[in-house]
């Protein structure tokens, strides 16, 4: 059996019938063809599927994509702009907050998040809201720093 | 853009890989796909120990989109075979896929290709293996014993090698005077790597030309199609090519050669279609090669100065069920002669039994054999500390190898000849960093009001870039452990560079071009890096024991020097003068005394390959190869201190302050080595307190998800501290030590002593890590009976 579902994704609309059991990171990756969503975990504890699904940073591991039906999504290839990088892209890149590269397109989406709800976060609130995404490169130290970067210079933005 | 004249060796450039991750168009071996393509999906055994008495296909080949199912009996291979050899080693046959018995918990026992990744589970599900289960055993010191269950019938007490090193007779005699014995038994516990990449390949084959292409997540992929092609699939290797493009994270686990590669391969020859597998990650946790692993008992003596005067250890070390592919290597040279530390220790004695237990192999995991030797001498020193009643810190001080950088090497007792160091000023300026005097007095007052802070050391010694490659192969080694580079130069002067090394995280395509364009005084930008693609590269021993830089660097600087003295006289022909009398400075060769008399990098370059005008019978075109084997090891070393507080009431330890003082020589890019010492720290902390690799007695894994074995996060760790001595590598032209693994080999020994020093006032003197919660919380309890 498969269910037709309907969604867009970086302001693209995609339209698939598709098996009730198909995780939503498996129809982004092997349906649409977008690979920089990753898989790193079963369990929905690394966050490297991090996306974001009508504005919240969701683990598209843990929903089918069903579930996903009519919904809208960004995942980290349509986060630039017309080539611009997000300030949260320039902030991993200025501060080398990625190494590998794996984890950094979930912790890029569940940053983007983190700043709409605190604009201003204190260290400590990062490292709380990042709890969810596992790196196993950096230790975290330059991601803290990558997405301070990010918030100084969105906030200098805005005045 | 850098310009011509600005130096790039030792800036801190930001990474050329970064775009591509940060916009999520990397290329990871699971985002590769053919036309055509199938997935396999393996049948494990549930049991630690079992015999397989029948495999029932039926309901399997029933699933929709089922293609095939190959068991131990079809795919007729060779074993996976075991790369470092000691003497009197037993090395049982590791099959590919489990032959009547299997012997650890996720053992695969069957491949399953389907047209789907889903159908291929479905259909692995499906198989029915009737097991007869076997009496298991987890624990190395256990196996050992008589009457243990035997995982193999021709290895006595389950026991694959028993390896010495030191003086035995020396250290007997030296703790029989000893003023002093200081004596600590502790297991280093089992560490599952968890690269958050899972591992994962595809493999196709053209039967018109009989070319087998794998894509792999490895760290060697020139070590992966040797042992493929020579020893278990016997093609040749010029049939095979080898492809690790993007890989997200190793720290080990990626160089071996794993089942799951092999029957990938075997299966897409077999099939004619392309096969793809990618690890869920409970496979990555039962059957990754994982790490440490020891139980062991040292002691160190001690002569009425508080002097050490001897040290003796025995470790039984865990190799899991078979000989992963460098197993034997971790536990022994990688292991022993670290033992002295950055300390004077007249003798050594150190024994090991390797262990064959009912659990997943063991093998090199970031530090390999070095955390396991530096925890062991820094508990012990800090234990000793106490028992002599000396502070750890001056206790340490005391015992340190006198500065020597420049003199004669230091013979340690145990075969390494460190060939420069300076040890005090690391130390010095690490305990300065953390005001380690003033936190001494802040400790008094806090114990008053109840509190527990305590402050931990460790020095450490590293040997990186295990060399050279004649001496390794006296000690075992089925491989040379040389570096191969390549230069290239175009017509317009732009320079593709090949490595045998191999990025995942490391930052190569940004510090070799930087090396690179250092050197030759060129911008970057006309500097290209390739590694990863056994078609591309002449030969490579990959990323493993923080090389890239010293070995694999080194290649690459050799291959400049080769291409320089071309250039030179092909400039000198142009010029119409004589050789000695150039000069080749920020991309020109120019005369000396003379500089308008100058020909350009592009220049000589393109006239390399016109050769309309070169010296009578040079050949043309402009590159180098270069195959550098390094004459000793480097040692890096330093000194960490960390500070934190435990909650007495649940003892969560909080981690205050990190200080982390490294000498890794010459420094290309700092900024990358910061984090990569930043990264080794969290793995290192992650040890001493939360990650635990638990197998139950029986050898089922205990902890075989994301949610039990507890990696690191964000919220449990502070800002890290950094800085660096600079004492350059004698050994390589580039000065470089490396950085990969100083952060784990310092931090896991650093935090336990602090722990244990907060705790100390209550009688406290050791925990076997982790050092969670409920393990502090229980022997605060305990102490305060």
């Amino acid at each position: 059996m498969k269910l037709p579902v309907k969604m867009t994704i970086n302001g693209q609309q995609h339209s698939h019938e598709v098996e009730p059991r198909l995780l939503l990171v498996h129809y982004i990756r092997e349906v649409v063809g977008l690979t920089g969503t990753h898989v790193g975990c079963d369990t929905s504890q690394c966050g490297a599927c991090t996306i974001l699904m009508n504005g919240m940073a969701v683990k598209s591991c843990t929903l089918f994509a069903v579930q996903a039906d009519g919904a809208t999504m960004t995942t980290i290839e349509g986060l630039a702009k017309n080539g611009d990088l997000h300030p949260i892209q320039q902030g991993f890149w200025e501060k080398h907050g990625l190494q590998c590269g794996f984890c950094t397109p979930g912790m890029i989406l569940a940053a983007y998040q983190l700043l709409e709800r605190y604009p201003k976060p204190s260290e400590e609130v990062i490292r709380h809201q990042l709890e969810g995404n596992l790196c196993r490169c950096t230790g975290y130290h330059n991601i803290v720093k990558a997405i301070q970067w990010a918030a100084d210079n969105m906030a200098a933005a805005k005045k | 853009m850098a310009t011509a004249t600005e130096r790039l060796f030792g800036k801190a450039i930001k990474r050329r890989e970064d775009p591509r991750f940060i916009t999520g168009r990397g290329q990871y071996v699971d985002d590769v796909k053919l036309p055509g393509l199938t997935y396999a999906a393996f049948v494990r055994s549930p049991h630690a120990h079992a015999r397989i008495k029948g495999i029932n296909v039926t309901r399997a080949k029933a699933v929709p989109g089922f293609v095939a199912i190959y068991t131990g009996q079809d795919v007729k291979v060779g074993n996976l075979p075991c790369g470092w050899m000691l003497p009197d080693i037993k090395v049982p046959p590791r099959p590919v896929l489990a032959q009547g018995k299997a012997r650890y918990a996720g053992e695969p026992v069957a491949i399953v290709i389907a047209d789907s990744a889903y159908a291929a589970k479905d259909a692995a599900e499906a198989v029915q293996v009737d097991y007869e289960p076997l009496p298991g055993v987890a624990n190395p010191k256990k196996a050992h014993q008589r009457g243990a269950p035997a995982l193999f019938d021709d290895v006595a007490q389950n026991q694959s090698f028993y390896w010495t090193i030191g003086d035995k007779n020396a250290t007997e005699a030296a703790f029989r005077s000893a003023a002093k014995v200081v004596s600590l038994s502790f297991v280093n516990q089992r560490l599952i790597p968890n690269a958050i990449e899972p591992r994962a390949c595809l493999a196709s084959y053209a039967s018109a030309t009989s070319d087998l292409t794998l894509w792999v997540t490895s760290q060697n992929p020139h070590v992966h199609r040797l042992l493929m092609a020579a020893f278990i699939l016997g093609i040749p290797e010029t049939k095979m090519r080898v492809v690790s493009p993007d890989v997200g994270g190793g720290f080990g686990s990626k160089i071996f050669v794993y089942n799951e590669e092999v029957a990938v391969s075997w299966a897409a020859k077999t099939l004619g279609r392309p096969v793809k597998w990618t690890a869920e990650r409970r496979e990555s946790f039962l059957n990754d090669a994982h790490g440490r692993d020891h139980v062991t008992d040292a002691e160190m003596a001690f002569d009425r100065d508080s002097r050490i005067t001897g040290l003796r250890v025995k470790t039984h070390a865990n190799l899991g069920a078979y000989l992963s592919t460098f197993a034997p290597l971790i536990p022994s040279y990688l292991y022993g002669p670290l033992l002295s530390g950055v300390y004077k220790i007249p003798t050594i004695f150190c024994e090991v039994w390797g262990m064959l237990t009912n659990t997943a192999p063991v093998d090199a995991y970031r530090g390999a054999g070095r955390p396991e030797a530096t925890y062991l001498l820094e508990r012990l020193m800090d234990r000793s500390a106490r028992e002599l009643r000396l502070d750890p810190a001056e206790l340490r001080r005391k015992n340190l190898i006198p500065a020597f950088t420049g003199g004669p090497v230091y013979q340690t007792p145990v075969a390494f000849a460190y060939d420069s160091g300076n040890y005090e000023p690391a130390l010095k300026r690490a305990l300065e960093m953390a005001h380690y005097t003033e936190f001494r007095k802040e400790q008094e007052q806090a114990r008053q009001q109840g509190r527990l802070i305590g402050i931990g050391v460790s020095t450490y010694i590293e040997a990186c870039g295990p060399a050279p490659s004649a001496v390794a192969g006296s000690l075992g080694a089925g491989a040379g452990l040389w570096e191969s580079g390549q230069v290239r130069v175009h017509p317009t002067g732009a320079v593709t560079v090949f490595t045998g090394s191999h990025s995942h995280g490391q930052g190569h395509e940004t510090t070799f071009a930087q090396l690179v364009a250092d050197d030759l005084g060129i911008p970057m930008e006309q500097v290209e890096i390739v590694h990863g693609d056994t078609a591309q590269i002449p030969f490579g021993m990959g990323t493993y024991g923080s090389r890239s830089a010293c070995v694999g660097g080194s290649a690459i600087y050799k291959c400049l020097d080769k291409i320089k003295d071309k250039g030179r006289r092909i400039a000198a022909h142009l010029l119409e003068a004589s050789e000695q009398d150039l000069e080749f400075q920020a991309g020109k060769w120019s005369v000396k005394g003379a500089p308008d008399r100058a020909k350009a990098w592009g220049e000589v370059a393109l006239m390399a390959y016109l050769a309309h005008n070169i010296p009578q019978g040079m050949e043309p075109g402009l590159e180098a190869t270069s195959f550098y084997d390094p004459s000793n090891f480097t040692f890096p070393f330093g000194a960490h201190v960390a500070s934190v507080e435990i909650d007495p009431e649940t003892g969560r330890v909080k981690l205050l302050r990190y200080v982390a003082v490294d000498d890794v020589g010459r420094v290309i890019n700092p900024m990358i080595v910061d984090g990569m010492v930043h990264g080794g720290i969290a793995q290192g902390v992650g040890q001493a307190l939360w990650e635990h690799g638990l197998y139950s007695d029986d050898g089922q894994l205990l902890a075989a998800t994301m949610m039990d074995y507890a990696l690191p996060t964000a919220g449990q760790l502070p800002f890290y501290e950094t800085e660096r001595t600079v004492t350059p590598s004698p050994v390589n032209p580039l000065g470089v030590k490396g950085a990969g693994e100083t952060g784990t080999i310092a931090s896991t020994p650093t935090i336990a002593n602090a722990v244990i020093d907060a705790l100390a006032g209550l009688g406290v003197t050791h925990i076997d890590m982790p050092l969670t919660a409920e393990r502090v919380w229980a022997a605060v309890k305990a102490a305060k009976k």
